[in-house]
């Protein structure tokens, strides 16, 4: 079954500036070994990182009419900063993958299983 | 999808006098055949259902035919091909995609239930786990397990837990769905969770028991019988794990509590203090099998709280009179259990045991040095922090005190039992 690690944190703006760029760098180091372990174990599927929110364009429906407008779904102060899709054999081994993953450390990861059918 | 409100086996009881028997002993196999049924169908609805229906034909064969030798057996097996008729329903309703997916599960139920059925495998400890699993609620631990390990209706736990049948139906709904839809797997955590989860385990069965030890005898039998539920889930588990210390503890601890139920109100429903209780009022099987369990937990490695909280319990039942009760051997222990477990709780309980071993002022020095910790926000609202406060008050003499901490706890106080205790108290002292 395929699962969606949403990983919230609080946007990058919030460190400080002179501390940023190290900060960034040692995150992208422990997310590449945590990626090549999800490898070595066969269920990695995709990952994304995205772009700050401040890039968010929004689609909402306004009557009939579709509003394009600027910034993302919701101002939070943490914000959905990337995804990664596993395929596990269940909850149990996603949540160790994910428990593992460098950003659980420095925020929120959300697992939520791909929609399965009723029964 | 099954009725979730409807009781797993209480339907199409047959007439007569051996139906109690007969309940009696589904009863007791539910939970094994219910633990079987969901490990090979991963499906608690299609388990329960299909025990439902194995239960109606046992009601109405057995009393024709006799008991078979093995109940749980019989009732696996006639519970597995009534799934199996189920699932082949199903496959005729639903269109080509579900059809395809039913079509094999039922190539798998159909391969489970020829296997050799001699004996039902215990699936009961997979099962607890998956009920007590922590991508659910603390309310679904104990809903999922009543429900399906101690064999409750879904009005039954409602009853127990004062709550609307339909607020508990949809709880369990929203939780067999989402072990369905996130695939939560029936299986016993290994290292390096297995500690953690049994602890989650341990804590749904003393849950289960203080709701219903908390219960007055004003409130309903479903409220009360929650106790033993939670003993035979501490049974079940003490068998399954003999290793685990504190699974032995745990079911000691229960035992030594429930021993005392019928002492624990006195004239008028007013609770009585263990000290005070009438001896002659305690189950001396339970406090045996309790104290049995006690050293079964000793002999394995490790001593956690719940041993020490069966220690502490097996120390006032072991004393001769409520007068000779060992305080400083349970003052000891409460200092054993703070360093294992501390919360204001077990200090509210250290300083009650030390002031009858070491003096009222010696208790009165301990609480003292909780109202400088941030616990003293948390215990201003907390009664029996101001009943023991009052009691040690009391004791030293300072009636003034003691009269407005017994004010304080009463303000606070909710259960009629422990109202009347402390009203009782300040009667005596203002007269």
């Amino acid at each position: 079954m395929q699962y969606a690690l949403l990983f919230y944190n609080q946007p990058l703006d919030q460190v400080p500036a002179a501390q940023r760029e190290t900060v960034v760098a040692e995150m992208l180091e422990e997310m590449r070994v945590w990626h090549a372990e999800l490898d070595r174990a066969g269920v990695f599927r995709s990952m994304l990182r995205l772009a700050p929110t401040d890039s968010a364009t929004s689609l909402r429906r306004n009557g009939d009419e579709v509003l394009v407008s600027d910034g993302p779904f919701a101002e939070t102060k943490e914000i959905l900063g990337g995804l990664a899709v596993l395929d596990c054999a269940d909850l149990d081994e996603a949540l160790a993958f994910a428990k593992r993953c460098p950003l659980a450390k420095i925020g929120t990861v959300e697992v939520r299983p791909e929609f399965a059918a009723a029964r | 999808m099954a009725g979730a409100a409807a009781a797993p086996y209480a339907a199409g009881m047959g007439q007569g006098g051996g139906r109690e028997a007969l309940e009696a002993i589904v009863r007791g196999e539910a939970g094994l055949v219910l633990a079987s049924l969901i490990a090979r169908f991963g499906d608690f609805d299609l388990a329960e259902d299909a025990l439902q229906d194995a239960v109606a034909a046992a009601l109405e064969r057995w009393p024709r035919d006799g008991v078979p030798e093995r109940p749980a057996a019989w009732l696996t097996v006639a519970a597995r091909r009534r799934a199996v008729d189920r699932l082949r329903h199903a496959a005729m309703r639903k269109d080509k995609a579900d059809a395809l997916r039913a079509s094999e599960e039922l190539r798998r139920a159909e391969q489970a239930s020829e296997e050799a059925d001699d004996d039902v495998p215990d699936e009961r400890l997979r099962l607890l786990f998956t009920c007590c699993h922590p991508a659910l609620s603390p309310e679904a631990h104990v809903a999922l397990t009543l429900r399906t390990l101690g064999g409750l209706s879904t009005e039954a736990v409602a009853r127990a837990f004062l709550l609307p049948v339909a607020t508990l139906a949809k709880r369990l709904e929203r939780a067999k769905r989402k072990i369905h839809d996130a695939r939560i797997p029936y299986r016993v955590p290994a290292e390096p969770e297995w500690a953690g989860r049994l602890d989650s385990v341990l804590a749904v069965v003393y849950l289960i028991f203080n709701e219903g030890y908390s219960a007055t005898e004003a409130e309903p039998a479903a409220r009360r019988s929650l106790c033993g539920e939670a003993i035979r889930l501490a049974r079940m588990l003490a068998a399954l794990l003999p290793r685990e210390g504190e699974a032995h503890a745990l079911l000691a601890l229960l035992l030594l509590h429930d021993a005392r139920r019928d002492a624990r109100f006195g004239a008028g429903g007013a609770f009585v203090p263990l000290d005070e209780q009438d001896r002659g009022r305690w189950h001396r099987d339970e406090i045996r099998e309790g104290l049995a369990a006690l050293r079964a937990a000793a002999a394995c490695p490790g001593r956690g709280p719940y041993q020490v909280q069966a220690a502490i319990a097996a120390a006032h039942v072991l004393a001769p009179s409520g007068a000779e009760t060992p305080w400083d051997t349970i003052a000891a222990l409460y200092v054993e259990l703070e360093a294992l477990a501390p919360s204001p709780v077990v200090r509210v309980n250290r300083a009650v045991a030390l002031g009858r071993a070491r003096g009222p002022e010696a208790g009165l020095a301990l609480l003292a040095a909780l109202e400088g910790e941030d616990a003293a926000r948390r215990l201003a609202g907390y009664q029996p922090y101001h009943a023991a406060r009052a009691d040690l008050l009391r004791r030293a003499g300072h009636g003034v005190e003691a009269a407005a901490a017994y004010r304080t706890a009463l303000d606070l106080c909710r259960g009629e039992p422990a109202r009347r205790f402390l009203a009782g108290r300040l009667a005596e002292l203002e007269s």
